[in-house]
């Protein structure tokens, strides 16, 4: 073994590091080149990374079918939000160095994280002693309480929306929060907590028999995921620059949802992928209604996501990563050589 | 740090305007559950563009559209604005029809510096976000000021009731400056009552508004839960008539009211009744063009922007996004469809808005009111 094992448990952290560091300098020394439209794209592909991701961790890992997604996503959007515009008006001189706004906008994203997370708790506590459709449709009734709540609430601006958000967000702030989802995630997955949801996942009765305490390690996963939803929320909200309650219907939980099953329920590679894909293909497929004069990019979507869930009904990657499958891969080749 | 980014690097899709056109963006709801909004003002937008051309075009160039769908929704208009001036480079957008969807869209406007012409977005908000932000409708409060006057000139009302939506941001604003002009015109407001969009019970409402006998009720709602008011206002036996705003304006009004939405009043952009040439022109240009259905105000609306933008661009000193802006912003009273159009200095129409009577399930034009 190893002289320093203190180190030595650092190893892992060193890729970790690096890619802070690669997407540091492309924030710096790329970003600002790329055409704006298709940074656009890539800031909403990361957004939804963090979404697609946070939610695996609940319904691909813990096995639990929640359905109120976007509705976390409100209420991190909106707290953030609201927090940055209310300082701004206080105190305009935010703005002015680049590390008052930084901080100003790392808190406004603790924030809406912090928010949601206590909403996860508040929702998750009675409703994840209920089992599959029960839980699905007591969060997607929390998901339109929200949106109706905030419909009525005169301070975000009810129903005409919220508009005069600081465009904080930039490349470093959603790739550096994807890594941090990536990061806790995957960890959280391989540790013993992970190792309670994915008993919970696999069999709830087995699990409580060998002293896993369910409900617990249910609200757990179900906090978490509520968190990051909260800061792909708050990063959101500072990308569009405004916000409006009729965004976080029912309609962006099922996008999510479908990124989720799309990439495969448990796998952190499979939803990554899923988020990029789905998010570039709207897009790309924009220049088509360009020459048919009728918009068929909804139709051409769902017909693709319906071949895909036939073709692969586990989703693109099951519930494999990309880590595992390159390692067979060489295991495979080792054997033939 | 993404304010800076304004690179025009990267490719060009397959549009981009050669040397004899001018590209125009529109973003519009053509999918999605307000799709009538966005296929109405893309038809009335068409419809401009192919008469411009046909005479000329504008600075010898032809003008083309380049259309694109939000779905209704308010990221996707970003989005869409973002490709129209970043990767198509146009000179100008025309849009949205919904003020939320314009409201996401005015500060990408305003950070490329390419003008935006809102056909129909009332809320004031809207182009305060920038001088490159233009609308060539009026705006909420003048809506409600039109019909107080109405009420107190033309109907002779002294007493009115007042039922409306509090979800509904531009059915408050509506009624709250009615109150406003009314109660300053020496009318009293009997009732205030309200009720949630959605809602399909009005009768107590309706009830308490009967029992203090107004001269006639003010409902600036839209039109689904409006057809529910009036028949239930005729099997209630209320003879005040109900007064509102553009939000009315639906062929489904008549489609669930039937004969119950007879015999009320609303405010309006535009008559396709209007006895003006140059409305009953436009108004047999869009039925040929579009198998014969009469244009709403949408599609009028969308013409009249599309018409505006081409004498601003004709006037411009080039088609440079500030020359274009300053251009725009001259507009005065350009005789349009829908009225005699002059843009003020907070780059909103003054013009004229007609009050529509509901009779035999029809719009019949009664007058018009002066800003």
């Amino acid at each position: 073994m190893s002289k320093y094992p203190a180190l030595k448990s650092l190893v892992p952290l060193i890729p970790w590091t690096a890619a802070f560091a690669v997407i540091w300098l492309f924030n710096r020394f790329v970003a600002n080149g790329i055409n704006p439209y298709y940074f656009s794209i890539i800031m909403y592909a990361g957004i939804n990374i963090i979404l697609a991701v946070s939610l695996n961790l609940v319904n691909g890992f813990t096995g639990q079918f929640s359905m109120g997604h976007a509705g976390f996503m409100a209420i991190g959007a909106y707290s953030s939000a609201f927090f940055t515009t209310q300082m701004l008006a206080h105190q305009p001189g935010w703005m002015e160095s680049p590390l008052s706004s930084f901080s100003l906008f790392l808190a406004a994203i603790l924030l809406g994280g912090a928010t949601a997370g206590i909403a996860g708790v508040i929702v998750g506590l009675p409703s994840l002693r209920l089992k599959g459709d029960y839980l699905a449709i007591v969060t997607l009734g929390f998901g339109e309480i929200i949106r109706v709540v905030l419909l009525n609430i005169d301070a975000v601006g009810g129903a005409r929306g919220m508009a005069g958000i600081p465009a904080l967000t930039n490349f470093a702030w959603v790739y550096g929060f994807v890594l941090i989802t990536l990061f806790t995630i995957t960890r959280l997955i391989q540790s013993r907590h992970g190792r309670a949801f994915l008993a919970v996942r696999e069999d709830e009765i087995a699990a409580e028999a060998m002293g896993v305490n369910t409900t617990r390690a249910k609200v757990r996963a179900f906090v978490i995921g509520a968190v990051f939803a909260g800061i792909a929320g708050a990063l959101f909200a500072h990308q569009l620059m405004y916000l409006n309650p009729q965004t976080f219907d029912f309609n962006r939980s099922f996008e999510i949802i479908i990124m989720v099953v799309l990439g495969g329920m448990g796998s952190i590679t499979g939803s990554v992928a899923a988020a990029v894909f789905l998010t570039g293909t709207r897009e790309a497929l924009r220049p088509l209604q360009e020459f048919t004069k009728v918009d068929f990019r909804m139709v051409i979507y769902s017909l693709m996501l319906i071949l895909l869930m036939l073709t692969r009904p586990n989703g693109l990657f099951g519930s494999q990563e990309i880590s595992s499958i390159l390692k067979l891969k060489r295991k495979k080749e080792g054997a033939r050589g | 740090m993404a304010l800076s980014a304004s690179s025009c690097s990267g490719g060009k899709s397959g549009v981009a305007a050669n040397s004899n056109e001018i590209l125009v963006g529109h973003v519009g709801s053509l999918t999605g559950n307000e799709a009538t909004f966005g296929i109405s003002t893309e038809n009335g937008v068409k419809l401009a563009f192919e008469e411009i051309n046909a005479s000329g075009g504008v600075k010898g160039k032809k003008l083309r559209l380049l259309s694109l769908d939000d779905q209704g929704k308010p990221e996707e208009a970003a989005t869409a604005m973002t490709k129209l001036v970043a990767q198509n480079h146009v000179a100008a957008v025309l849009g949205e029809v919904a003020s939320s969807r314009s409201i996401a869209m005015a500060p990408i406007a305003q950070r490329y510096q390419v003008p935006m012409i809102s056909p129909t977005s009332t809320n004031p908000r809207v182009t305060q976000t920038g001088d490159y932000i233009f609308r060539v409708c009026f705006i909420d409060p003048f809506q409600g000021r039109v019909m107080a006057k109405f009420a107190l000139d033309t109907l002779k009302a002294k007493k009115v009731a007042i039922l409306r939506d509090v979800k509904n941001d531009y059915s408050v604003g509506l009624a709250n400056f009615f109150t406003e002009t009314f109660k300053a015109g020496g009318g009293t407001i009997v009732l205030d009552e309200s009720y949630s969009a959605g809602d399909s019970d009005f009768k107590s409402q309706l009830t308490s508004i009967r029992a203090q006998n107004p001269d006639a009720i003010f409902a600036p709602g839209y039109y689904g839960d409006i057809a529910l008011i009036m028949k239930q206002r005729v099997e209630l036996g209320i003879k005040a008539p109900l007064l509102g705003g553009d939000g009315w304006d639906s062929p489904k009004l008549a489609e669930i009211a039937g004969s119950a939405m007879d015999g009320n009043y609303f405010s309006n952009h535009y008559s396709p009744d209007s006895t003006d040439p140059a409305v009953a022109k436009f108004v047999a240009d869009y039925k040929k063009t579009y198998g014969g259905a009469a244009p709403d105000s949408m599609a009028a609306l969308g013409y009249d922007a599309a018409k505006i933008l081409a004498d601003a661009m004709n006037r411009a000193k080039s088609l440079s996004g500030s020359d274009l802006r300053d251009a725009i912003a001259a507009t005065k009273d350009y005789p349009a469809v829908t009225g005699k159009i002059t843009l003020d200095k907070d780059r909103n129409a003054i013009k004229s808005a007609v009050v529509l009577e509901t009779a035999d399930s029809k719009y019949k034009y009664l007058t018009t009111v002066a800003p």
